[in-house]
């Protein structure tokens, strides 16, 4: 199926669906790869879209992207549809899969630490070059490689996260260590881990609606990285990145991400700029539920 | 990848969204959800009662964060209970404030520790500022 079906496959209902919903102001964390314990509102709908423009050597930079719907189907779990694909300049362009991913929620309130797990499946081809998380033994020079070879292997991945997050005076610190498994014969585990602090410019709000209020803008940082697999475990052969974030929470519910990351070692890519723009809508499980019982 | 993984996913989404049945959200007593805030964070005190700007942008977060499923006017809706009843106009300042960061998750409130503290604060002094 090429990208052009799948986008005339989807896009109708969901601006239909979208159109029917309500948007919601959104209180979003910068972070791109690292994630908090904050989960999606139930009955909300966030639509998301990211880019990640990767410097390449030995080979042709890229342009990888994907959207996101993220649903908070209860206020435990929250579930999320990705669609991913890619440009590498001076090659092609690619739709290279899609991924589910969902979190629950464990304990009922908040704790020093709160625990958050993350399964997630993803059916891409090896051309998938979003870079979501770093495992394993990924490398720079894995990228190096023609899109027309990449495609060729395609994967069925299993990846679960530990998510412990922690707010404390208007700071989020969060740790995600995680590990994948290419559910093909033979694969060994592979880990990695995602870390991350934030915090808003302001913790007061404002009494007045406004768009450059300083606590609508959240800066931070992550760090993130390979630990090798079952075979090899550790940092020889890895690659890792420090990126500093901001996400800036506009009035009218849209939310603007920026983070440039910086590879931290010779096996990494020099630079990931990535960006994203998202919005979330309230009400979208009502007008689901309605269709299926018939309501009007 | 075939279409119908595509598809499977997509339709996986829905169902689920149209399988989100819970309890609901206003069947138990406000007295019975305050009962389970601890001592200690029952007696925290609100360090922005008496900020002039508190209301006013308590007013501004509610109708972002809260208004959906509380109602504009804090008077509830199909999503999430009144403000209004009087469990809640009697309730310390403490107890709302652990209501909010914790939430009530298994009866889909969530937990909005993600807003800082004194945001909290600031709703919680524009609501008891309506009671």
């Amino acid at each position: 199926m090429n990208a052009i079906h799948l986008q005339n496959t989807i896009r109708l209902p969901l601006l239909f669906l979208l159109g029917l919903a309500f948007p919601s102001f959104a209180q979003e964390s910068p972070y791109i790869v690292t994630y908090d314990h904050h989960l999606e509102e139930p009955g909300n709908l966030e639509v998301e879209y990211f880019s990640t423009f990767g410097t390449q050597r030995a080979g042709n930079d890229f342009h990888a992207y994907w959207m996101e719907f993220e649903y908070g189907a209860t206020a435990w779990w929250t579930t999320e549809f990705y669609l991913d694909g890619q440009t590498t300049f001076g090659d092609s362009t690619l739709f290279t899969g899609f991924r589910w991913e969902n979190r629950f929620r464990p304990l009922r309130a908040e704790h020093f630490i709160n625990p958050v797990v993350y399964i997630e499946y993803e059916n891409d081809s090896e051309a998938d070059k979003i870079i979501k998380e770093v495992e394993g033994h990924d490398v720079e020079s894995d990228f190096a490689v023609s899109n027309a070879t990449l495609r060729k292997e395609h994967d069925h991945e299993l990846e679960c996260k530990l998510i412990l997050s922690k707010d404390f005076k208007g700071w989020n610190f969060a740790v995600n260590p995680l590990a994948t498994k290419n559910l093909s014969p033979n694969n060994p585990w592979e880990f990695g881990y995602a870390m991350g602090l934030s915090r808003p410019l302001a913790l007061k709000a404002s009494a007045e609606r406004c768009t450059f209020c300083p606590e609508n803008f959240i800066a931070g940082v992550e760090l993130y990285g390979g630990l090798g697999d079952t075979q090899s475990f550790g940092l020889h052969q890895t690659s890792h990145y420090l990126a500093p974030a901001i996400a800036w929470n506009l009035p009218s519910g849209w939310t603007m991400r920026i983070s440039p990351g910086f590879g931290l070692n010779d096996n990494s890519h020099r630079l990931l700029l990535r960006w994203g723009l998202s919005k979330e809508f309230s009400g979208f499980s009502e007008i689901i539920r309605s269709w299926f019982e018939g309501r009007p | 990848m075939k279409a119908s993984h595509v598809a499977i996913g997509f339709a996986a989404l829905l169902a689920l969204a149209s399988a989100q049945q819970q309890k609901p959200r206003n069947d138990e007593p406000a007295g019975v959800v305050f009962a389970r805030v601890p001592d200690p964070a029952r007696a925290k005190c609100n360090p922005l009662a008496n900020d002039p700007d508190a209301p006013a942008a308590g007013r501004k977060l509610f109708d972002e964060h809260c208004a959906e499923c509380h109602g504009e006017t804090a008077g509830g809706s199909k999503r999430g209970p009144s403000l209004r009843v009087t469990a809640v106009q009697q309730a310390k300042p403490g107890e709302i404030f652990w209501i909010m960061t914790n939430g009530v998750v298994r009866r889909g409130m969530p937990a909005w520790s993600k807003l800082p503290e004194p945001q909290r604060w600031q709703i919680i002094t524009w609501l008891k500022s309506v009671q």
